[in-house]
């Protein structure tokens, strides 16, 4: 016993020794508060660079412990990556950001270190162990005015570097070289001379029917695009009806007003609807100012419309593109006007809105159908057909995963548990 | 012809393909390249506001000159459009370093600028009022909706009903567990309807999108074939 009492004071005499000129600190070499006692760090996978993940697994007692992480370059600059850290969030990423955006430089090594303790970490201690004539080189439990830390060795060299593909989107390539073969496939067979079926879509049969009776009345038409940019696909899609519409009005010789939203889709709607009389032989009777841009303000732009509406009282109003909060203001004063309305929206928010007010919808696909339904070239026909095998395909998947959840977690049988978890897997980006 | 079309379907095409492969490249030179993409788009943008800002006055100005009904209105639209963009221009949004108070040293600092001021105490009551609006038009809009003309009206009308309900202190007070039907009929039928709207959307989306890419789609270009 007295043996062993004589050792530990001359093995504390000589840990005090090594940082004399602090008399609050004892440090005990290589000493562990468990068995395993590490922190390890990887390249963050499928990133841009400049990140590096560090990971810990400590035992679950320890979980409202703090871990302190620091960082040493291969110059041996020493850094803090995170302080305070809950045990039990288990890790922690060391990245660039667009403040500081050479933080982990790709290429260059990095060795990490953890400081574990119960209370949060000491700021002077802190700023001890990262100072450059002492690093964190060694191991073992630090007494620093009477609370106890607990420093890992460090990490082996960690290097950040870029990858050139991004693996965690392997479904999603499948998945595009599977639709792209369905398309293909299909505008071949449909290029072939192979019949394809459409069914009927009301809304756009009432195209005629709306632009006849409002030239019956002697009215305009309203065209309204929504408040999409030219870069959302239903706007492209209210464009390509447009162009239909426009056909329509000039074939009736009647005035179509396009109040716009963003300057980009007002240029594209003018140059649509000229384009549009062109074909139609009417290119005399196009007015640019007819396509006109109102604001890019949501309500203001509502009310720009509402106002217009009221005043010019268009017999037919047609709303096509994207639409937010404004979809039942706008569509609520057409119908007060007494209009003959043509709504169609991919936003199912909005859809119950123009269901209720206005005589036809094009429900969310159907709008991007529209422009195969009005053209009806095979080549387009081809483009339904294969969406339509996709739905199956999906219908498929959901059936299959449905069956499986019922006999993996409703009657737990271990191998539809395993099944339901590859296809989740599987399916997961 | 070329110019016309036979460009704008190749830039498409390039830079669809383009975009479609930088979504699986997370390297920085694919990020630059987005980056770069991101840049256009907004220089391109910012000269088509000079092409809104020609139309809307062209609009307004004819209407003035014609006295068309209604045109006392743009003038107001006019002088409004001229005016918050010299605030802008003069004053800047925020305090306190504007040009207007380099060339009016005599101007303090304060909160709000007059640019910041017209947003605040102008653009923004406007907004509320038009959006307020809505409460009004659901009203009616509902009214219309849930007459229970048919099954389909009736079946709309009664859920409508007990949702309402379940979503105000009122229903729970009748009947404690009606927020977990209403939660239920949300998360459930409800879900599974507007699940089965979106996937139809995504797939008109992609097929939109191929299309587009190949040139098979070009209405939006103007014009047919």
């Amino acid at each position: 016993m007295l043996k062993r009492t004589l050792l530990l004071i001359v093995f504390l005499i000589l840990s005090i020794s090594l940082f004399s000129e602090n008399d609050s600190l004892i440090f005990l070499e290589n000493q562990t508060p468990f068995e395993g006692f590490a922190i390890t760090g990887k390249d963050i996978p499928n990133d841009g660079g400049g990140g590096i993940e560090i990971e810990w697994s400590f035992p679950d007692s320890l979980d409202n412990f703090f871990l302190t992480v620091l960082r040493k370059d291969e110059a041996g600059n020493n850094s803090i990556v995170a302080t305070d850290l809950l045990v039990s969030s288990k890790q922690v990423r060391d990245v660039s950001s667009e403040e500081d955006p050479s933080r982990v430089k790709d290429g260059t090594k990095y060795y990490y270190t953890g400081i574990l303790s119960k209370k949060m970490v000491d700021e002077d201690f802190l700023n001890m162990l990262i100072s450059k004539e002492n690093g964190y080189s060694k191991n073992g439990i630090y007494i620093f005015n009477n609370d106890t830390f607990y420093v890992t060795a460090e990490t082996d060299a960690i290097i950040s570097k870029a990858s050139w593909f991004n693996l965690s989107r392997i479904p999603v390539v499948i998945s595009l070289i599977l639709i792209s073969f369905v398309f293909l496939y299909y505008l071949n067979l449909a290029k072939s001379g192979k019949e394809l079926y459409i069914r009927k879509i009301n809304g756009l049969d009432a195209v005629e029917e709306a632009v006849g009776r409002s030239t019956e009345m002697g009215k305009p038409i309203m065209y309204i695009l929504g408040i999409g940019y030219v870069t959302d696909i239903p706007t492209i899609a209210g464009l390509t009806i447009l162009s239909r519409v426009s056909k329509k009005v000039a074939e009736y010789e009647t005035k179509i007003l396009v109040p716009s939203y963003d300057p980009v889709v007002m240029t594209t709607a003018q140059e649509v609807v000229k384009e549009a009389f062109t074909e139609a032989g009417r290119p005399d009777l196009y007015n640019k100012n007819d396509i006109m841009y109102i604001t890019q303000d949501q309500f203001g732009y509502a009310a720009g419309v509402d106002g217009m509406m009221m005043r010019e009282k268009p017999g037919a109003v047609f709303l096509q593109g994207l639409f937010f909060a404004e979809s039942l203001i706008l569509a609520e004063t057409g119908h007060s006007i007494g209009a003959i309305q043509i709504s169609g929206t991919t936003e199912t928010a909005q859809l119950p809105f123009f269901v209720a007010a206005c005589d036809y919808t094009l429900i969310g696909e159907e709008m991007m159908a529209a422009s195969v339904y009005l053209q009806k070239e095979p080549m387009m026909l081809g483009s339904i057909a294969a969406e339509d095998l996709l739905k199956v395909f999906i219908m498929v998947l959901i059936i299959v995963g449905f069956v499986l959840s019922i006999f993996a977690y409703g009657f737990n049988i271990g191998i539809f548990k395993n099944l339901f978890d590859l296809l989740a897997r599987a399916l997961q980006v | 012809m070329f110019l016309r079309r036979t460009l704008p379907l190749l830039v498409s095409a390039i830079f669809g393909i383009a975009l479609i492969l930088q979504f699986f490249v997370p390297h920085p030179a694919s990020k630059s390249f987005y980056n770069l993409m991101l840049d256009w788009l907004i220089i391109v943008s910012a000269f088509t506001y000079l092409i809104a800002v020609q139309s809307t006055v062209e609009l307004h100005f004819t209407k003035i000159k014609r006295k068309v009904e209604g045109w006392q209105y743009s003038i107001i639209v006019l002088v409004s459009l001229f005016v918050t963009a010299l605030l802008g221009v003069f004053g800047g949004a925020f305090m306190p370093t504007t040009l207007w108070m380099k060339i009016f040293p005599s101007v303090k600092p304060t909160d709000t600028t007059p640019l910041m001021y017209t947003y605040l105490y102008m653009q923004m009551p406007m907004q509320s009022t038009i959006f307020s609006l809505l409460a009004f038009y659901m009203a009616s809009a509902a009214f219309r909706s849930f007459r229970a003309r048919s099954f389909d009206a009736t079946l709309l009308l009664v859920t409508a009903g007990i949702v309402t309900l379940g979503r105000v202190p009122l229903g729970e007070f009748i009947y404690k567990g009606l927020p977990d039907v209403v939660e239920w009929i949300l998360k459930y039928p409800n879900m599974a309807a507007q699940r089965g709207i979106l996937i139809g959307v995504q797939l008109g989306i992609i097929a939109t999108s191929i299309k587009i890419i190949l040139g098979i789609e070009r209405k939006y270009l103007g014009g047919g074939k």
